[in-house]
């Protein structure tokens, strides 16, 4: 099965040059090679600060885009690995060796199987 | 052609040796985590180099050698990256001799008693029992038992840091400890294969896999420890399983053991249950499962209810109830003196059964009763009884069950009244 590692980190956090987060940054590439080796590896991407980012709606036809997200949280979403692993648990196992697990969190998700109905809310 | 064979051998090698393979490298790597991620880099390997330089002779020793060297090797780059991590110095020095076949199921029985600690919350037992043992996915496991993934994710996640927080030994329990930690195993074992047996929601192959599963786990308890009360359970179960064909009809209806096809029972599974049940008989140590399945035993045996040595069940029922004095062997107990001398008799040892206590909400002491009225000819009293029974119980085929008997109760009444 495919997962999502959605990874939330506070920039300020990561980006202050402390020895930890220089730590996290270095380990985190070879991290990704070790998940390409062992084939667990579909896709990782970094996202750049929230304020390179615009956010796009569409009300009654009408586009509209404003500049940034701005949340209030400190943590933003910072990272996507996208994994294939035998189900949750090695799913959370392999989350749980991404680098920035120490300095903010990540969030695990199963990618939606289409042969299974859709949820009802 | 040569990649075609060995994709089918790695696929085959996938399927039967990657859970002995996993229990022998927890066992080397020191760790559930570890061991999990030697195991992807053994299959990953072998992907890689089966096809190329063909398949190893024996393929479990292949594996666990290269997960383990594989893991290892990997460590020692990381270590040199972040700074030698002094234990890992220790466990890459030692060498130990990957174990010959025999000891394969040592290991699997390791697992079993590590993943059935009786440090574990029982819930906890039984998920990473079907994970670990079982090689059952996380999510198949959800499904099986009707819960959400991260719900089973974290009991697991829960499990494993307790094991390595506690330092519980992965080994098989020394004697003294062994009868503790056994009835922790089998209780596992039991309520994996109740879960599978007794359930009519959900997707009745994932309850049939519980069902072979639990099997599968008492099989291998028994092939390595000669203990009386693994030897009942394996018995009690395959017992069941004989009859698991004729206990529901087509429309997920519960069918009464009175009015099973007997002719449809398993006979093989039945004379393997005998064989086990006067094995565990000799060594004079009657626990609970054994007498279980010597009542079990005396059911399969019998042409037809009627024809059935109620007498001999419930000399067993006794000797069961000085051994588990439980409010449900007292009412199962009464169920078979009701068979024995008649629905009066049995009607007074329901009743003396609920007045010990602990049984006003078991739906089952309440429809029990209301067997025994209705045969007295009791119309009113035994339509109280099931509706009591009724309000008791939410699995559906049971509630399909008594709404059939009430509704019969009620066709009987008014032929009498007429």
């Amino acid at each position: 099965m495919r997962y999502a590692c959605l990874i939330y980190f506070d920039p300020q956090k990561a980006f202050n040059q402390s020895p930890e987060a220089e730590a996290v940054l270095r380990d985190s590439e070879p991290y990704n090679a070790e998940l390409t080796a062992s084939g667990h590896m579909v896709a990782a991407h970094a996202l750049t600060l929230p304020q390179a980012a615009m956010t796009v709606q569409v009300r009654d036809g009408k586009m509209s885009a404003t500049d940034g997200p701005f949340m209030e949280t400190k943590e933003m979403l910072g990272g996507i690995v996208l994994i294939e692993a035998r189900d949750l648990n090695e799913a959370v196992r392999i989350a749980g060796g991404i680098p920035f697990a120490r300095l903010g969190f990540v969030e695990v998700r199963p990618l939606v199987d289409y042969s299974q109905p859709r949820p009802t809310l | 052609m040569i990649t075609g064979d060995a994709r089918h051998a790695l696929e085959v090698a996938y399927r039967t040796e990657a859970r002995h393979v996993l229990a022998t490298l927890i066992r080397l790597m020191g760790g559930f985590d570890a061991a999990e991620e030697a195991l992807h880099e053994a299959f990953a390997a072998a992907a890689e180099q089966w096809p190329r330089d063909g398949v190893p002779v024996n393929p479990y020793s292949w594996l666990v050698s290269t997960g383990r060297f594989k893991t290892i090797d990997r460590w020692r780059r990381q270590a040199r990256l972040a700074g030698a991590l002094p234990e890992l110095a220790a466990l890459a020095g030692t060498a130990p001799e990957i174990t010959m076949p025999e000891d394969i199921q040592d290991d699997e029985l390791r697992l079993i008693f590590t993943c059935c600690h009786p440090a574990l919350a029982p819930d906890a037992r039984i998920a990473l029992t079907l994970r670990e043992v079982g090689g059952l996915t996380t999510e198949e496991i959800a499904r099986a038992y009707l819960a959400p993934a991260p719900t089973i994710a974290q009991r697991i996640v829960r499990a494993k840091a307790k094991i390595r927080d506690e330092a519980i030994p992965y080994e098989v329990p020394a004697r003294a400890e062994l009868p503790a930690r056994l009835e922790s195993a089998l209780q596992v074992i039991y309520l994996i294969f109740n879960e599978g047996y007794t359930a009519t929601q959900g997707p009745s192959l994932m309850r049939e896999d519980l069902c072979a599963e639990a099997i599968r786990l008492g099989r291998l308890v028994v092939e390595l420890l000669d203990e009386s009360e693994a030897l009942g359970l394996l018995a009690l179960m395959l017992l069941h399983e004989a009859r698991r064909p004729t206990r529901i009809d087509a429309a997920g209806d519960l069918i009464l053991l009175e009015n099973q096809n007997r002719a449809l029972w398993d006979r093989g599974l039945i004379a393997e249950a005998q064989g086990l049940i006067e094995h565990a008989l000799a060594s004079r140590r009657f626990g609970p499962y054994l007498l279980q399945a010597a009542v079990a035993a005396v059911h399969a045996e019998a042409p037809s209810v009627g024809e059935t040595d109620w007498a001999q069940i419930v000399a067993l029922y006794d000797v069961l109830l000085r051994v588990d004095p439980s409010a449900v062997v007292a009412l199962n107990r009464a169920a078979a003196v009701g068979m024995r001398d008649g629905p009066a008799a049995g009607l007074a040892s329901i009743d003396a059964a609920l007045k010990q206590g602990g049984l006003d909400d078991y739906h089952l002491a309440h429809s029990a009763r209301a067997d025994m009225q209705r045969r007295l000819g009791l119309a009113e009293a035994a339509r109280v009884s099931y509706q009591r029974a009724l309000e008791l119980t939410r699995q559906p085929a049971e509630r399909r069950f008594l709404q059939a008997r009430l509704t019969q109760l009620d066709a009987e009444f008014a032929t009498v009244r007429n």
